[in-house]
């Protein structure tokens, strides 16, 4: 078991700067790969994870080239093999399994066809042997009726099963090693805990090594052997999964730890400061010591090596680790927050809020009609309270986005009324609404490169709201955008600088600053810190809720990441398929008895912990549509009951902890079920 | 990624801008020849008059047709006017007419396209359906109407040509707005309340300006070559001013014993044309570069 399958030995790889600088991407890394193994390699965007992943392909992406060192696969180096020879190793020796399978997959080719070209590129099968290794690889991947899955076109699968596809293609050839780049990364929260459970069996059935690169430590900790920890292209640490999760060495990954929101804890997690060096910027000395609580003098020139520590069987890149080895383990901390007190007056209702996204035909169209007697969302009864911050949570499709851009007025609602401030009727057209509503209702999107001009400055930017609302202009403008920034933390000096110019979590602080510019009583945030690295997620998270507690705004946080929410909310309400689920405050809602989806969603979480292994209680099939009648969570539920669950819509009904779910089982009995 | 490393960035100011521009531009050898050509161009129409070695419109039986000579550099044509006065001054109308011809092309495509991008719908489905009729229409015929109708005066052709040139920058404009429309800072300001004229002037025009701009600027090379078409035909500028489409057009009947008088405009107007042409292709990719988030590895 211990034979060992690729080897990196010492390896650079840069590129030429414009100035013809030589800059290293990757900085002398070197690891083995054993027989059998899942190692994982973690770091945030810009670690290097990814080049050292596709170099240990011998694949090397364009304007890069190695610097030094190799890559030996069996003992060939594969940086130095030719097209032809690589041609021979790729799919059948090494294979790998893409981020984004729908992409990867030709769109207009079955696939059945698309793995047998796989088998016949990689093997001497004939006709009727390829058919049957088919299904048989449609069945390893789990995959539902395989001999008519053969025939289905890519985009008639959901994301999992495109996925599965990518896994089976990569199987085709008996690999030896698999790479995996972030596989689950685009997937929802059971599809992707579905997904790792699939790989995790597949490695332990057919004994291939697996290389599993991703951001994500829950992931990670879910599959791997051996974890790699990456730092700005170096290995910081490296050693067995539980050493790394439990008790990390090193600094920055205890950081990281940290700084990911658990299931398990309420409060914030705590934010690393800085932000990781950028290729070429990197100076003498130790690379995280800007970022490091135990730096010494001695960090700041010298840069440690990689040091091999026997009696933990790791590998550490620090000076200092031994006072991280006595540090008493304490990952399980957080900041708490201050328990918002949420004043009774309730700022925002929505009052039996449908929305569609179906056409109005055109005789409908002339009676003023909407006809969709199934729109996507529908029944949406929620008050929010002054000061409170309420979370919609669901998968892709829950219509939590698609309620937030209704509030906001950019999407008309079917039916229903959102009411703000004394009972007022908002208008569901943006443009019927009065200036100062929609001041008072400001928008945070999920990703900051879309969300800013980018031919703006950061002062043009902030001053769009400043101008619209407050007519500001010359000294008090320029004061009135210090004041922001200096809100969010960033200095003066940002005011001149472009959106490109800016890291991905300044650039989400600037975006908060424009929201809070409006000086706003509602804020919606639109999964704000899922295009984050974690690092820079706590620092986001925990920068809202200081502006919260320092300026009383209300939050609608709308979020699939269980775990932020339960970090970051007063309250959480769950969507599925644009019916409320179960709707509470948040401490209880992670409580059971809850609604059976909800206990699905709360299953499939992953921990960077080992030893919580997710509970995968329902299939992880992807609806397109509502169902018609009866409960929103009929197709998929655990715990439906029987043709009732299909015709009736279920009463609401509230717990002992004051949470309401919307079921047909009985609370008390779902509880004793849920034990 | 250099652009990340520049801790300290001074915003620069337009001109500095401008000029960094035309240094990448002029940085690739088709981008300089270009700049050189069109500077030429337009540095000869303006002081064409002052060194012209004759009088553009002096007739005279006793030079007629004669061949290149230190006298005459270019030779003469069939009226005995001297080719290379008429050669340098021949640019000037044209460069005039087709300059502010492509201003309003642009302007008013530019705008319209951006406008029936934002708001889409029913107006925009309108005025795209009539822009196809307009384009539809072959241009030479329409301008030879316009022209009969109301004269080849430049008040006239100005107008005419930029709205002939601009109906091809709506769909460019229009295009370019709808891949900026659906990126969240609009819809932020659309949330925010802007009105549509804010929106287009401060979020839509900075992004698709420098599309718009090389658009504009291919539109004038082939606008060039549309004005010296209708001269070529008798419906540009009328004589005895001198024009390169009118002289090629006089002289071709006699282009086989005096191609010197034939010669001459044809290299102007082409080399023009094609000095224009590199000149936006490298605008293009000068401003390409600039736009991207990444410099090149």
């Amino acid at each position: 078991m211990n034979e060992i399958i690729e080897s990196v030995k010492n390896l650079s790889i840069g590129f030429n700067s414009q100035k013809g600088k030589q800059i290293s991407i990757l900085r002398n890394v070197s690891t083995d790969i054993k027989k059998g193994e899942t190692v994982g390699i973690v770091g945030e965007s810009g670690s290097g994870k990814s080049t050292l992943a596709l170099a240990m392909m011998g694949y090397i992406k364009q304007g890069l080239f190695p610097l030094n060192g190799e890559c030996l696969f069996k003992s060939e180096d594969l940086l130095k093999m030719s097209s032809r020879q690589l041609e021979k190793i790729r799919g059948r020796k090494i294979a790998m399994i893409p981020q984004n399978a729908g992409q990867a997959l030709t769109p207009n080719l079955k696939i059945g066809y698309q793995i047998d070209e796989a088998l016949r590129l990689h093997t001497d099968l004939n006709k009727l042997e390829r058919d049957k290794k088919i299904s048989e690889l449609l069945n390893k991947v789990r995959l539902p009726s395989p001999e008519t899955m053969a025939f289905r076109y890519p985009h008639e699968l959901s994301g999992g099963q495109q996925q599965r596809v990518a896994v089976a293609m990569a199987l085709a050839g008996k690999p030896d090693l698999l790479l995996l780049d972030e596989p689950t990364t685009g997937l929802d929260v059971t599809t992707q805990a579905h997904v790792l459970e699939l790989l995790r069996i597949i490695a332990k059935d057919t004994g291939t090594s697996m290389i599993y690169v991703s951001h994500d430590l829950g992931a990670i900790a879910q599959v791997s052997d051996r974890i790699v920890v990456m730092y700005a292209g170096e290995i910081v640490l490296e050693g067995p999964a539980r050493k790394i999760l439990k008790e990390p060495i090193h600094p920055y990954t205890y950081g990281l730890l940290k700084s990911i929101p658990k299931l398990s804890l309420a409060g914030l997690p705590a934010s690393m400061p800085g932000s990781q060096p950028q290729p070429g910027s990197i100076k003498e000395g130790c690379s995280f010591y800007d970022r490091c609580n135990l730096a010494t003098d001695h960090c700041e020139k010298n840069s440690p090596d990689l040091k091999y520590i026997k009696e933990l069987d790791t590998s550490v890149r620090c000076f200092n680790h031994k006072e991280l080895i006595n540090q008493n383990n304490n990952l399980q901390t957080s900041i708490t927050k201050k328990s918002s007190n949420s004043e009774v007056i309730e700022v925002l209702k929505l009052k039996d809020v449908s929305i569609s996204y179906a056409k109005q035909k055109f005789f409908d169209q002339l009676l003023n009609k909407i006809s969709d007697q199934n729109p996507t969302v529908k029944d949406i009864n929620i008050n929010i309270k002054k000061g409170e911050t309420i979370a919609l949570v669901g998968e892709s499709g829950s219509g939590k986005s698609t309620i937030l851009k209704s509030i906001a007025g950019l999407l008309k609602t079917k039916d229903g009324q959102i009411k703000f401030e004394n009972n007022r009727i908002l208008s569901s057209d943006l443009k019927m609404r009065n200036p100062n509503d929609l001041r008072a209702i400001q928008l945070i999107f999920q990703n900051p490169d879309e969300s800013l001009n980018p031919n703006h400055t950061v002062e043009q930017i902030l001053s769009q709201p400043l101008k619209l609302y407050f007519n500001l202009s010359g000294e008090e403008l320029k004061k009135n955008i210090i004041d922001l920034l200096k809100k969010v933390r960033l200095g003066e000096f940002y005011m001149s600088r472009y959106p490109r110019q800016l890291s991905g979590g300044e650039k989400q602080r600037v975006a908060v600053a424009r929201a809070f510019a409006a000086k706003p009583d509602i804020i919606l945030c639109d999964e704000v810190t899922s295009a984050l690295d974690v690092s820079v997620q706590a620092a986001v998270l925990n920068l809202l809720q200081q502006l919260k507690e320092d300026l009383g705004t209300t939050y609608v946080f709308v979020s699939h990441d269980l775990a932020v929410v339960r970090a970051i909310s007063d309250r959480v309400a769950v969507l599925y398929q644009g019916r409320l689920c179960e709707i509470g405050p948040s401490q209880n809602v992670y409580k059971f008895p809850s609604h059976p989806y909800t206990e699905v969603l709360l299953g499939a979480v992953l921990e960077p912990d080992p030893d919580i292994k997710p509970k995968l209680v329902a299939e992880d099939i992807v609806e397109e549509k509502p169902p018609e009648k009866g409960c929103s969570f009929q197709g998929r539920c655990p715990r439906k009951i029987g043709d009732i669950c299909n015709s009736e819509v279920p009463p609401w009904q509230i717990g002992e902890n004051g949470n309401a779910i919307r079921c047909h089982i009985n609370i008390d009995e779902l509880a004793s079920l849920q034990q | 990624m250099e652009n990340n490393l520049i801790t300290e960035n001074k915003q620069k100011n337009k001109i500095e801008k401008a000029f960094e521009i035309l240094k990448t531009m002029a940085s690739k050898p088709s981008g300089l020849i270009g700049l050189t050509v069109v500077l030429f161009h337009v540095v000869l129409a303006l002081i064409s008059p002052y060194i012209a070695p004759y009088d553009y419109k002096a007739i005279s039986p006793n030079t007629m047709l004669l061949a290149p000579s230190a006298e005459h550099w270019f030779g003469t044509d069939s009226l005995g006017r001297d080719v290379f006065t008429r050669t340098i001054l021949g640019g000037r109308t044209a460069l005039t007419v087709t300059f502010f011809g492509s201003l309003i092309a642009l302007l008013w495509g530019g705008l319209l396209g951006i406008f029936c991008g934002l708001v889409g719908g029913k107006i925009d489905d309108v005025v795209m359906r009539v822009v196809d009729a307009f384009l539809s229409i072959p241009w030479i015929l329409a301008m030879l109407l316009i022209v009969s109708l109301l004269g080849t005066s430049t008040e006239v052709l100005i107008p005419a040509l930029g709205f002939f040139y601009g109906k091809g920058i709506v769909r460019v404009a229009r295009a370019a707005t709808h891949d900026v429309i659906a990126k969240d800072f609009i819809v932020s300001a659309r949330a925010r309340g802007h009105s549509n004229m804010s929106i287009i002037w401060n979020e839509i025009i900075p992004n698709v300006r420098d599309a718009i701009l090389v658009e504009g600027a291919m539109r004038w090379s082939w606008m060039l070559l549309g004005f010296s078409s209708l001269s070529f035909l008798g419906f540009g500028v009328s004589p005895p001013t001198p024009d390169w489409g009118l002289m090629i057009s006089n002289a071709r009947g006699l282009m086989s014993f005096a191609y010197w008088s034939v010669i001459a405009p044809i290299v102007g107007l082409s080399s023009l044309i094609i000095g224009i042409n590199l000149t936006a292709d490298a605008f293009a990719k000068a401003l390409g570069i600039d736009r991207s988030t990444k410099a090149p590895v």
